[in-house]
């Protein structure tokens, strides 16, 4: 089974993907408000999992409702709050309902979230959730035991280009393709020539890679990420540029500024394609998309 | 030297676990709990200041030598006049001395520390851990460096996302361990070993509790 997604990625067109965070509670309305609005403007949406340990409705029944709903669903699976057993067991599940595109997470401490208390399983991580899936594949699980019915998978991990120091994180990215990594989705980048660098490496390797663009609402927003999000660097331009949009109009300025990126990052062709990350204001995404003249 | 590290638990649990139990002798270690302060000589006098403030009786205090020694036993025979007299034993040792106590007295035993971990002193005052006792070595691949200790999440196959500024992200004062296991293996010339792509983790080392024998053969 091949993925409408996996066949974008071979087909060498501008790929574009965005995320959807599944909703504190089952009130499912406002989840399937996006999917709807999004599913055939975009080549796959990501499922969010417990992000920023943040307990939720899960990803694999956020993916099933894309899948339901008729839309490409990239699967996120961290390590943060299953062991082996458990990921085999939901990739299995996965792949019987159609799920066929996993985005493999380490996962943030469960010390960030909202379940400060609760214990950090890491019997994995992501470079070995990527050969687990590899195995799978192969019909056998981690154990060596043989699958009755094996799945198949696009999957792929994360990078972050701007970390610091880089030279370990790079050491990672390799180690996630050498593991099977197929694409790969970048923590937010804002600065281009940092980007274009981090791709002239990139670029010796066998795999796709989506720049992961967020969309900056306000000056403080942007603040908080570089104090609080490791990686993330908003370059202080961008911040004065967000700064001096009018009074109520500070998202229409980060959607300006994602949409000239994007736009930059497609002309120049820099890299295989973009994540949008809108954060809460999934709505958004259209926008962003029509600032970088992009169309499905 | 490695040794038990713990820190004293708040007064109102200590409040909570004593409810009821008025008559209390209290007992300290002269080993870990003295180096890091929370269960020597001025600590126990404190506390037993504390109890008698909030209306308590303490029939008695004393630090022993190595609270988790078999020989604890031996030593508090000899003030078994005042323990008998106790409704309990507030402990003020790591959880090695308390269960020792507890299994030599057969009498009511409250905690008064939390035991952290086993670790060692790095710098004046400072205590780290070091070791977990995974019962699986592989730090002959990371330059000597523990990841399963040092990285929060034991990770074996280098850093996570969450590392920033060569820090770990649930503390910008914890060096991040893989930074420091490249850093290190850049010095040996050895980064081929962080390359290698590091299969699961065995938890099997020893299972909980663990148990070992020395071979008779």
């Amino acid at each position: 089974m091949i993925s409408s997604f996996k066949k974008a990625l071979d087909s060498g067109k501008f790929i574009i993907t965005c995320e959807v965070a599944p909703p504190k509670g089952i009130n499912l309305e406002k989840t399937a408000h996006h999917i709807e609005l999004l599913k055939d403007k975009v080549d796959a949406m990501n499922l969010t999992d417990h992000q920023s340990s943040v307990m939720r409705y899960p990803s694999l029944g956020g993916a099933l409702m894309v899948k339901e709903m008729g839309g490409e669903p990239i699967l996120q699976m961290t390590c943060r709050d299953r062991n082996r057993l458990a990921l085999q067991g939901d990739l299995l599940f996965a792949a019987s309902r159609g799920i066929h595109n996993v985005l493999c997470l380490t996962g943030d401490s469960v010390m960030l979230g909202d379940h400060k208390t609760a214990k950090g399983v890491f019997d994995l991580e992501s470079s070995q959730l990527l050969a687990a899936i590899r195995t799978l594949e192969k019909g056998k699980d981690l154990g060596g035991n043989d699958l009755d019915g094996s799945p198949a998978f696009c999957a792929g991990a994360i990078v972050t280009p701007e970390a610091n120091p880089i030279e370990p994180q790079l050491i990672k990215f390799e180690k996630k393709i050498e593991a099977g990594a197929e694409f790969i989705q970048t923590q937010a980048v804002f600065d281009l020539d940092k980007f274009k660098s981090f791709m002239e490496y990139a670029r010796q390797f066998p795999v796709k890679i989506l720049v992961g663009i967020i969309l900056l609402t306000s000056a403080p927003m942007a603040r908080f990420m570089n104090k609080n999000i490791a990686g993330v660097n908003v370059p202080q331009p961008l911040i004065d540029e967000i700064a001096q949009a009018p009074k109520g109009g500070a998202i229409a300025k980060g959607i300006k500024i994602a949409g000239r990126m994007i736009k930059t990052i497609h002309a120049e062709n820099i890299c295989d394609g973009v994540h949008i990350m809108a954060i809460g204001k999934e709505e958004l995404v259209p926008d962003i998309m029509a600032a970088a003249d992009l169309t499905s | 030297m490695i040794r038990s590290i713990t820190k004293p638990k708040s007064i109102e649990e200590i409040e909570r676990l004593l409810d009821g139990l008025n008559r209390i002798f209290i007992i300290g270690c002269g080993t870990c709990v003295t180096l890091t302060h929370t269960g020597g000589a001025p600590e126990v006098a404190a506390m037993k200041e504390i109890l008698l403030e909030s209306g308590k009786l303490v029939t008695g205090q004393i630090v022993v030598p190595v609270a988790c020694d078999n020989l604890t036993s031996e030593i508090l025979n000899e003030e078994m006049g005042k323990i008998e007299q106790a409704d309990v034993l507030l402990i003020m040792t790591c959880a090695f001395g308390v269960q020792t106590v507890s299994s030599q007295l057969k009498k009511m035993v409250v905690p008064a520390l939390d035991t952290l971990f086993i670790g060692k002193e790095t710098a004046y005052g400072q205590f780290n851990e070091i070791c977990t006792q995974c019962g699986t070595c592989i730090i002959g691949e990371t330059g000597g460096i523990c990841p399963v200790t040092n990285c929060h999440k034991g990770l074996v196959n280098g850093p996570c996302g969450g590392t920033n500024q060569g820090k770990c992200e649930i503390d910008s004062n914890k060096d991040c361990a893989w930074t420091l296991i490249y850093n290190r293996l850049m010095e040996l010339g050895r980064l081929d070993s962080m390359r290698k792509l590091q299969g699961p983790r065995n938890f099997l080392g020893e299972p909980t509790p663990g148990k070992y024998e020395i071979s008779k053969s």
